[in-house]
């Protein structure tokens, strides 16, 4: 029986009526597969997803990896959300049990009616009567399609895709597409690869009678959406936001933005009449030198940029202070895993904002985006650089493993409709026409001074950066009136920073006593928690913050409320505390609801955290 | 500005006067106020346009004298040690600039000595001095990385550390020109100055240059008269530029003529013994040789004049990427469509 009859017999009225403790789910579970780090089931997975993608079905795919090359456990979560819910949700309906080392754990963390897909080369995992399992002979399906035993183990995915497809009805033709779309080009390997999904849904449609409830239906969903992650949104949102000089040191999981950054520019960046590149990529020593790159860089001119995650952001702490202190652009992207140390470098975290805010020694503080989705990924990469020149100042992108890495849906992006901006550069055309440059004389009242890059050609074009004390002149001082001056005026740029960067998203519920406020990643749970909270008798306000400073928004939100839950992934509500700093007098109405155990957060546990905070009246913290 | 006529302008149009920077801060007879004279007389001589220099520092003594030569330059006093990567940053910016970027020993060969082998690596274009006086002088004294087995503090400490050569690990790691010499020796210095100028990578040039205040005791080997009295030139150096051609005979064996990639030549002139700086292993067993017996010896050590650079590894455009247009750094529609494609995933 070929896989077309196959699907019809399996939709068709034939299909057995499900125990009680069964219950249908459509297009509303999630579904985890278990595998061994190295064993080549990221692309299985990935055309699980993109699959399920082109059925119109909203998902959104985690990848839960060790810091390892291979041998240790992974786990891919794909989650299907009929209601387009894209957080993580806790807990799994279908499991695909190919390690032997979790399989127990990963069973026993499934409920009644859970579906265990179970290698049956792999001693079974115990569960319960009320779960359903499923054994698969994945060795003996995928032995006559690969003769090379070596091959055969990373084949071997593929035919979990074909018997998921099969119990779930994935319609084999996405799955194809889905396969084509990644292989297409390496023949062989496609070919192998069709022949063990098809393999895996003939033998699953031949021998497994469906005695689950999760089934996948058609939507339209997702027509005309991408699937990309936050990394590779950032490259582009640089590229298009005309990044020229770009740095790095390689660092989980930040390392992947400048990676595709690096093909994106070598694809589209090269001049078309020399072949030469109009843009500069250094892999450097390590993170100090790399933002030293990007601030000379920026001082010289250029639109720079460096990736880099919490150990490096902690190495370029004094660069920080200097380019806060004499005014040089630049863009650093801080791609979070938790900390402190190295701490888990391949799990999720909010965990350097804190530390962000006023990076470096000294009276300093800086701004920082946060991007929550990947379309904002590639609006803040060109953002970040044009606030960087029009600023003079490092901005920070603070985006996270679970939006660097993982696949999101997103409309596509659309092409930048403003110009780029430079900021306040002086020509010698300009130069020439004033009676007097000054780089650190704040002609504007803004905060923000003119200045003049090297290799101008006029002769007064010249001055003298440095971190230590200067006057308007850039002339050494140890004045103190003129370090007051200096240090105010900085404070001052940081107000018309406000004005600048990008404002909150708030949905006001009229009446509601209670705000929630998040930012990155956390926004998800956050509008998920929301519906569920409705439920529970609760219709929170909500506002996604996305940058530093705080703009005028944040006060009226709090003063709007009784009590804000400040939602966020660390440990000591870095955020919250930077709030309640913020709000002042009204700090008292500030919770603090934190996930940080390095798997991106979810919407019942921001329920939980309210409903235990508002039952028993007390702050959380 | 109009200058009398009788003062002499070198060949972009500028008075020596026009390479002076502010006044220096540092102690009187410091090593450092000679370097950053030869540095004007060199930068004048060779017609360097200081509005296309970029003079660039760390912290320390030496950090501190970008400003007081080419005034009308951009300078940039960054952090402790890390000077080279700025110096990387903004010459990726604008391949077009000279970075000059002035160091000290302590500066390089403790905090800095990652990047400096960094920028040495890369071959990034930038003339890198080491104003070396083997002590830190703003802490007042202290023995840095470069001081010698069994030199004095001036407190009558012994140093028991082994040095670090600059010279021997820049061409470890293959500069193209590493020279040594000493702030009291301006004939020597100057033409090795307007050498690094015409040289297209990095160069680096260890000064040895004598802290007044806090080593220029007996039983220091950074003073002024352990320099002077140890210091031993491989070779007499002349520098005739490019724009200037004199031809005079020269004997066999007695000196041989470099040339550099801007068709100016640097006549080395022999003293005691022939010394070829286009051999690498020769000019190592010279260093070792001369720390071993405790002698300075100074003058141009190794030369490729050949070597690719920072620029030719980038694959760089000619024109400065700081100043491109925004046609040129934002592709077009087209582009963001045909990426957007590429992540549409689907049978539809």
């Amino acid at each position: 029986m070929g896989y077309p009859a196959v699907l019809a017999s399996l939709s068709g009225p034939g299909s057995s009526p499900l125990p009680p403790h069964v219950k249908p789910l459509v297009n509303d579970f999630s579904l985890q597969v278990a595998t061994v780090n190295g064993s080549g089931s990221q692309t299985a997975n990935s055309v699980l997803l993109r699959a399920i993608f082109q059925m119109g079905i909203p998902v959104s795919g985690k990848n839960l990896f060790p810091s390892n090359i291979a041998g240790l456990p992974t786990w891919y979560t794909i989650r299907l959300s009929k209601d387009g819910w894209i957080a993580r949700k806790r807990g799994h309906e279908l499991l695909v049990a190919m390690n032997p080392e979790t399989a127990a754990d990963d069973a026993a963390a499934m409920g009644p009616g859970g579906v265990l897909v179970w290698n049956d080369a792999i001693p079974r995992p115990s569960v319960p009567e009320d779960r359903i399992v499923y054994g698969v002979p994945f060795a003996k399906i995928v032995e006559p399609i690969v003769p090379d035993a070596k091959l055969r183990r990373l084949v071997v995915n593929m035919v979990y895709v074909g018997v998921v497809a099969s119990l779930l009805s994935i319609e084999m033709k996405e799955v194809e597409a889905a396969i084509q779309g990644m292989l297409g080009r390496k023949k062989k390997a496609l070919e192998m690869n069709l022949a063990a999904a098809r393999a895996g849904f003939e033998w699953a449609a031949a021998n497994l009678g469906k005695r689950d409830g999760l089934r996948v239906e058609r939507m339209n969903k997702t027509a005309g959406k991408i699937l990309i992650d936050g990394n590779a949104a950032a490259a582009i949102g640089s590229m298009f936001g005309g990044v020229t000089v770009v740095t790095w040191y390689p660092i989980t999981p930040s390392s992947s933005l400048v990676e595709s950054l690096i093909g994106f520019l070598e694809k589209y960046r090269r001049d078309p009449a020399t072949g030469k590149n109009t843009f500069c990529v250094v892999q450097a020593e390590d993170e100090l030198a790399a933002v030293g790159m990007v601030l000379g860089a920026g001082w010289a001119g250029a639109r720079s940029l460096t990736s880099t995650s919490g150990p490096g952001i902690s190495l370029m702490s004094e660069f920080a202070g200097l380019g806060y202190f004499a005014e040089l652009p630049g863009v650093i992207w801080d791609i979070q895993r938790i900390g402190p140390s190295t701490g888990l470098p391949t799990r999720t975290s909010q965990g350097d904002v804190g530390k962000l805010a006023t990076l470096s020694h000294g009276d300093t503080r800086h701004v920082v985006l946060f991007p929550s989705s990947v379309r904002d990924c590639f609006e803040y990469g060109m953002l970040a650089l044009d606030l960087a020149e029009r600023l003079q100042i490092p901005v920070f992108v603070a985006s996270d493993l679970d939006l660097g890495m993982n696949q999101w849906m997103s409309d596509p992006f659309p092409y930048p409709e403003k110009p780029i901006d430079r900021g306040k550069v002086l020509s010698a055309e300009q130069l020439a026409r004033l009676p007097k440059f000054e780089r650190y004389r704040d002609v504007d009242g803004d905060g923000i001074c003119w200045r003049t890059i090297p290799g101008t050609p006029h002769p007064a074009a010249a001055y003298f950066t440095r971190g230590s004390g200067h006057n308007e002149a850039a002339q050494y001082t140890e004045r103190p009136e003129d370090y007051v001056r200096l240090v105010d005026r900085l404070a001052k740029k940081y107000e018309t920073a406000k004005t600048l960067v990008p404002k909150p998203d708030v949905e006001i519920r009229r009446g509601s006593e209670i705000g929630l406020l998040a930012y990155g990643t956390t926004h998800w749970a956050i509008v998920e928690a929301r519906e569920e909270l409705r439920r529970e008798g609760i219709d929170p306000s909500t506002f996604l913050l996305r940058a530093l400073p705080f703009t005028p928004e944040l006060a009226s939100y709090v003063a709007a409320h009784d009590r804000v839950y400040v939602v966020e992934q660390n440990r000591d509500g870095q955020m919250a505390d930077l709030v309640r700093l913020e709000v002042g007098a009204e700090a008292g109405k500030i919770r603090s609801i934190r996930h940080y155990d390095g798997l991106p957060i979810d919407a019942r546990s921001v329920v939980e955290g309210v409903l235990a905070a508002e039952r028993e009246g007390v702050a959380v913290r | 500005m109009t200058e009398a006529p009788s003062v002499p302008k070198n060949r972009v149009g500028l008075a020596k006067a026009e390479y002076r920077g502010g006044k220096s801060t540092l102690c009187p007879g410091c090593g450092h106020d000679a370097i950053t004279s030869s540095i004007v007389e060199a930068a004048f001589d060779y017609g360097v346009d200081p509005q296309r220099v970029v003079k660039l520092s760390g912290i320390g003594c030496s950090s501190k004298t970008p400003a007081y030569f080419l005034g009308r330059s951009h300078g940039f006093n960054a952090v402790h040690g890390r000077m080279p990567s700025v110096a990387t940053g903004t010459f990726a910016a604008n391949r077009t600039l000279i970075p000059i970027g002035v160091s000290g020993d302590g500066d390089t060969a403790s905090i800095g000595m990652g990047q400096f082998v960094h920028l040495v690596r890369r071959n990034v274009p930038c003339v890198y001095l080491i104003e070396n006086n083997g002590v830190y002088g703003l802490t007042k004294g202290q023995f840095s990385a470069t001081a010698d087995v069994g030199s004095l503090q001036k407190g009558g400490r012994k140093n028991e550390l082994p040095p670090i050569d600059c010279c021997a690990i820049a061409i470890e790691l293959g500069c193209g020109f590493v020279a040594r010499s000493f702030s009291g020796d301006p004939k020597q210095l100057r033409p090795i100055l307007k050498a690094a100028f015409a040289f297209p990578g990095t160069s680096v040039i260890d000064i040895v240059s004598p802290c007044v205040t806090f080593n220029d005791h007996e039983g220091s080997t950074k003073s002024y008269d352990y320099a002077k009295e140890h210091d031993e030139p491989l070779h007499q150096i002349g520098f005739v530029p490019f724009w200037e051609h004199v031809d005079v005979e020269i004997a066999p064996g007695e000196a041989k003529d470099v040339e550099m990639p801007d068709g100016s030549r640097l006549r080395l002139q022999k003293i005691k013994e022939e010394y070829d700086p286009s051999d690498r292993l020769g000019a190592m067993r010279v260093i070792h040789e001369a720390r071993a017996e405790g002698r300075l010896v100074t003058g141009l050590l190794f030369l490729d004049p050949k070597k690719r650079t920072f620029a030719e590894d980038a694959d760089l455009v000619e024109e400065p990427l700081s100043t491109l247009p925004e046609e040129r750094v934002r592709p077009p529609r087209k582009v963001l469509e045909e990426i957007m494609q590429g992540f549409r995933v689907g049978s539809a």
